[in-house]
């Protein structure tokens, strides 16, 4: 497996969706390559970080208006 | 009885109390699920709205092995999604720029090299914060879309697929290269270099 080759498999890796002959040379691949070991690890990271910015909350408010106006939209 | 169950069965009976209860207790969650898709507040809350109504609509079918939380969150997903679709298109960047470049012989072009911070320390720091949220933002509709299904509001493959009416392999591409676009953009500020 080379480098391209490894990129290419990340999400089904870190879906746990890999073949096991497959997975035995991504892991083969990960042991060897330097780059590729950074790589995924900052894959991860960009994971996290996209997910932890996303779910900060700033706000967590209920707007009086924004209630209103549904209970007044609600199907009689 | 859970204070969930009680309010179901309330709304299955048609108490309008049971609404308010159900609105007042949801609207904060409902709410930032759909300021993450929608960039316009006056969107957000109109998908917010629309969702609830048609929770009201549908609660008869509310399957009682469900969590009431979680069928309200696919229900604003899905209003979200409804009103992006319905808007026009933005102007998009190309990323193609941001993704690995490789040699003939697969090696990658420039080698990655790893970064000396994490995720968590991207919490710590305003303008990181701002640089992801902003990264995010600026991704093509259908990438980011993918993105926010999948590794925000962490939908299967299958259940992004099926809300975006597209094959699971596609959903898997966008998902691949909207991370390596992030990560892209990322890299430079994680290694210290920037």
């Amino acid at each position: 497996m080379n480098c391209r080759e490894f990129i290419g498999f990340l999400v089904e890796y870190l879906d746990g969706e890999l073949q096991a002959s497959v997975l035995a040379d991504f892991e083969e691949h990960l042991s060897l390559c330097e780059s590729c070991t950074a790589y995924l690890a900052s894959y991860r990271e960009t994971i996290l970080a996209a997910r932890l910015v996303s779910n900060e909350v700033l706000l967590n408010e209920a707007p009086e208006e924004l209630i209103e106006a549904i209970l007044q939209s609600r199907p009689r | 009885m859970s204070s969930d169950a009680a309010l179901i069965s309330s709304l299955q009976a048609g108490d309008a109390d049971a609404f308010e209860t159900l609105v007042r207790k949801y609207m904060p969650a409902l709410l930032r699920v759909a300021r993450r898709f929608l960039r316009s507040e006056e969107d957000a809350r109109d998908a917010v709205q629309d969702a609830f109504i048609s929770a009201y609509k549908s609660i008869r079918n509310f399957a009682s092995n469900s969590q009431l939380g979680t069928w309200l969150h696919r229900i604003v997903v899905n209003s979200a999604l409804m009103k992006l679709r319905s808007q026009k298109r933005r102007p998009e960047e190309d990323i193609e720029q941001l993704l690995p470049r490789f040699q003939e012989d697969g090696h990658q072009v420039i080698p990655s090299e790893p970064w000396d911070e994490s995720a968590e320390a991207i919490m710590q720091r305003k303008e990181l914060r701002k640089l992801v949220r902003e990264a995010i933002d600026k991704l093509p509709e259908t990438y980011r879309t993918v993105l926010l299904l999948r590794d925000i509001e962490e939908l299967s493959t299958e259940e992004t697929a099926r809300l975006l009416g597209i094959n699971n392999n596609t959903v898997k591409v966008r998902l691949h290269r909207a991370r390596q676009a992030l990560r892209a953009i990322l890299d430079p500020h994680m290694r210290g270099v920037a």
